[in-house]
C-alpha cells in the first residue's frame, strides 16, 4: 500500500475530541452597547474528563458552557461536537442533542413547581418519546441512584435544597447522557450539601464515565475536578490537570 | 410532539390555574351557549308555527273580506260575503273540493248554573271536513242540521271541561237566549293557531246561527279546501276570477277581500324566525371572538409566567414544535371546554325557555356539533399568537428570564 494512502486512513481515523472550541467568540449586544463575552477561545474536552471551569462574575465562564450545551451558539468560531460543526445543526437536531447527549445542572435548580420529583426526572424522557410505563421506570431508577428512592412523589417545595438538587442531577442523567454541564450547582447550597453533590457529581463521572463540566468560583469545589480551566475577560488563563485530592 | 403527548401537559398545567382556566373559558360558554339557545328555540318556533298551521288543515285557505295583507284585521266598511258568493264558488272554481261559511261571534253560554263567554261559530258539515276535525263523543253536524236550522251545537273541549261535569252530549247549552242541545264533542285540536285556544269554541249550524242569533246571514269568513295539495294555487286564481266577477272589481282595481294560504303565514314567519337566526348567530360570532380574545389574554400571561419553565423544557431537549404544541393545545382545551360547557348550558337554557312561553324544545342537532367545532377553531385560532410566542423563546434567555 502507498504511503500517502495509508496517511489518508491515518488522517480519516483520528478520532476528534468529544467536544471542541476553535476561535469561539461570542458577543451580547450590538455596537457601543456590544459585549464580549468570549474572545477566541479554543478549548478541546475529551470524553470521560472532569473538567472545572472557573474565574470571576463575568469571566465568560458561564457563557462557555450555554455553548458547550447547545443553548446559544458562538457569534464567530467554530464549536464542534465529535467533529461537527453545532451552527451547521438545525434548531431540531442541537434540541435532540440536548436530549440525548447532555444533561444539565443549574445553580437554582430550575426544577418545574408543583410537579412531583418523579415528573421532574422523567420530563426529558417526554421529549425523548418514551412511553409513559418506560418513563417511570426510568425516572425511578434515577431518583435511586442519587438516592432520593422514596421521595418520587414529593414536590419540590417539600425537598431541601440539597435533595431539590439530587433530583435534577437525577433528571440530567435520566437519558444516559455522555455530558453533565453544571452550571454553579453547589451555588445555592450549604457546605454540607454542597459536598453530597460533589461527590454524586464526583461518582457519577468515575462509575458510569460520563463526562463532566462544571462552572464554580469556589476553589473549593474545582479542586475535586483534575482538570481546571481558568477564564478571565473571555479568555482562558489557565488550563492545567492536577491529581485528584484523595 | 403528538396530541396525546401534548395533551396530558396541558392538562395538567390548566389544572393548577383552575379558577383561572374556567374564568377563561366564559366567553366561549357565553358564545356558544347564545349560538345553541337561538338555535333551538328558532326552530322550536319553527315547529311551532308549522304545527299550528297544519292544524288549521293542510289544503285549506281562507277568505276574508277587505284588502289586509297579511294577517290583520280585515278593514272595515268592506262588504262581507253572501251565501250566493259561496254557491258561485262551489260551482265555477273546479279545483276546490268543499267550500264552508264561517260566521263567529262572542256569546254568553249557560248550562245549569255555570256560564261562560265563549266564541260561538256557525258553520256546515263541510267545514268539519275542511279543517279535518272529528268528534270524540256523539256527532257531528250534519247537513241536515243546516236545513232545518236545528238548535244544536258542538262543544270544544275547553267548553266540555268548564261547563259540564259529565258527558255534554243531550245535555242543553244556552247560548244567549237560544237553548241548544249538545250533540257533539269535538277531538282537542290544542292551543295551537297564534295563542287562540281553539277548543275553547261552540259550533252550530250556520244557519241557526244566522237566523236566531245574528239576524242575517251575511258569511264574514269562507273557508275553501282545494281538490288536492297541488292545486291549492289553481283554486286560488279561480276563486278570485270568481270574486272578481260577483264583487265587480275591474282589471287594475285593488281587490276588496283577500285569500289567506296558510302557507305563506308560515313563510312570513319563517322569514322572521330567520331573520333573527341570522342577527342571534352575529351576536354569538362577537362573543366568540370576545372569548377567543380572552383565551388569547390568559395564554400570553401564562406563556410569559412560565418563561423559567419554558427553558427547562427547551434545556431538556424539548424542540421548538414541542413548545408550540403545548400551550397550542392547552387554548384548544380551554375553548372546547368552554365549547362543551357552552353546549350544555345552552340546552338548558333552550329547555328551560321553550317550557316557560310553551313552545316545543327542538335539539338543535346540526348547530350542536357546530358550536362545537367552532369554539375548537376559535382556540386554534387565538392559540397560535402565544404559543408561538412561546416557540420562538430561546433556551438561555428563558432560562434566564426572571
Amino acid at each position: 500500500m502507498a504511503p500517502a494512502a495509508e496517511g489518508v486512513v491515518i488522517e480519516t481515523a483520528a478520532p476528534a475530541p468529544l467536544l471542541s472550541l476553535r476561535g469561539v467568540t461570542k458577543i451580547y449586544g450590538e455596537d457601543t452597547a456590544a459585549v464580549r463575552a468570549l474572545d477566541t477561545v479554543d478549548l478541546d474536552i475529551e470524553a470521560g474528563e472532569f473538567v472545572a471551569i472557573t474565574g470571576a462574575s463575568g469571566s465568560g465562564k458561564s457563557t462557555a458552557l450555554s455553548i458547550l450545551g447547545c443553548l446559544e451558539l458562538p457569534s464567530d468560531g467554530d464549536y464542534c461536537i465529535e467533529g461537527i460543526p453545532a451552527q451547521d445543526l438545525w434548531p431540531e437536531v442541537l434540541a435532540a442533542l440536548r436530549n440525548a447527549r447532555f444533561g444539565f445542572v443549574f445553580q437554582t435548580f430550575n426544577l418545574l413547581p408543583r410537579t412531583s420529583a418523579l415528573e421532574n426526572v422523567a420530563l426529558p424522557l417526554i421529549y425523548a418519546g418514551v412511553g409513559a410505563r418506560e418513563r417511570q421506570r426510568r425516572a425511578a431508577d434515577a431518583l435511586a441512584a442519587v438516592g432520593l428512592s422514596g421521595r418520587e412523589d414529593a414536590r419540590p417545595n417539600q425537598l431541601s435544597g440539597g435533595q431539590q438538587q439530587r433530583v435534577a442531577v437525577a433528571r440530567a442523567i435520566v437519558n444516559d447522557p455522555d455530558v453533565i454541564l453544571a452550571d454553579e450547582p453547589t451555588g445555592n447550597l450549604d457546605t454540607k450539601m454542597g459536598a453530597d453533590i460533589m461527590q454524586l457529581i464526583t461518582r457519577l463521572n468515575a462509575d458510569r464515565g460520563i463526562t463532566v463540566i462544571m462552572v464554580t468560583h469556589d476553589a473549593t469545589w474545582a479542586a475535586y475536578a483534575p482538570r481546571q480551566v481558568v477564564f478571565r475577560d473571555g479568555r482562558i488563563v489557565s488550563d492545567q490537570v492536577r491529581s485528584r485530592p484523595s | 410532539m403528538t396530541f396525546s403527548a401534548a395533551a396530558p401537559l396541558a392538562v395538567t398545567a390548566l389544572l393548577r390555574n383552575r379558577l383561572r382556566s374556567l374564568l377563561t373559558t366564559l366567553g366561549i360558554v357565553i358564545g356558544v351557549a347564545a349560538v345553541l339557545m337561538m338555535q333551538a328555540m328558532g326552530e322550536g318556533a319553527t315547529a311551532y308555527v308549522g304545527e299550528a298551521i297544519s292544524g288549521l288543515g293542510t289544503n285549506m285557505l281562507i277568505l276574508v273580506p277587505g284588502s289586509a295583507r297579511g294577517m290583520g284585521p280585515p278593514t272595515a266598511g268592506v262588504p262581507l260575503f253572501s251565501t250566493a258568493d259561496l254557491e258561485a264558488i262551489r260551482r265555477q272554481a273546479r279545483s276546490v273540493d268543499r267550500v264552508a261559511p264561517v260566521n263567529s261571534r262572542m256569546f254568553r253560554t249557560v248550562a245549569a248554573s255555570r256560564n261562560r263567554n265563549v266564541t260561538v261559530a256557525g258553520v256546515t258539515t263541510e267545514y268539519f271536513d275542511i279543517r279535518q276535525w272529528g268528534a270524540i263523543e256523539g256527532r257531528l253536524l250534519t247537513p241536515e242540521d243546516t236545513r232545518r236550522a236545528s238548535p244544536v251545537c258542538v262543544v270544544g273541549q275547553t267548553v266540555r271541561d268548564a261547563m259540564f261535569e259529565e258527558n255534554p252530549v243531550g245535555r242543553e247549552l244556552r247560548v244567549r237566549d237560544l237553548a241548544c242541545r249538545v250533540v257533539g264533542v269535538l277531538e282537542a285540536k290544542g292551543s295551537a293557531a297564534f295563542g287562540m285556544d281553539q277548543d275553547d269554541m261552540v259550533l252550530m249550524p250556520f244557519t241557526t246561527f244566522s237566523r236566531r242569533l245574528i239576524g242575517n246571514d251575511r258569511v264574514a269568513t269562507i273557508m275553501v279546501s282545494a281538490v288536492s295539495t297541488d292545486r291549492i294555487d289553481d283554486a286560488k286564481r279561480e276563486i278570485v276570477g270568481v270574486l272578481h266577477q260577483r264583487r265587480h272589481i275591474l282589471p287594475g282595481e285593488d281587490d276588496d277581500f283577500a285569500v289567506r294560504d296558510p302557507r305563506e303565514m308560515q313563510a312570513v314567519l319563517q322569514t322572521v324566525t330567520g331573520m333573527l337566526t341570522t342577527l342571534l348567530a352575529g351576536v354569538a360570532a362577537i362573543s366568540l371572538v370576545v372569548g377567543g380574545i380572552g383565551i388569547m389574554n390568559i395564554m400570553l400571561v401564562s406563556v410569559t409566567e412560565r418563561t423559567r419553565e419554558i427553558g427547562v423544557r427547551l434545556a431538556v431537549g424539548a424542540r421548538a414544535g414541542d413548545i408550540l404544541a403545548q400551550f397550542l393545545v392547552e387554548a384548544v382545551i380551554l375553548s372546547a371546554l368552554g365549547g362543551a360547557i357552552g353546549v350544555g348550558a345552552g340546552l338548558a337554557g333552550a329547555y328551560g325557555v321553550a317550557h316557560l312561553i310553551q313552545v316545543p324544545f327542538v335539539v338543535p342537532r346540526v348547530a350542536m356539533p357546530v358550536a362545537f367545532a367552532v369554539s375548537v377553531l376559535v382556540g386554534i385560532l387565538f392559540g397560535v399568537v402565544p404559543a408561538r410566542k412561546a416557540s420562538r423563546l430561546s433556551p438561555l434567555s428563558a432560562l434566564r428570564f426572571e
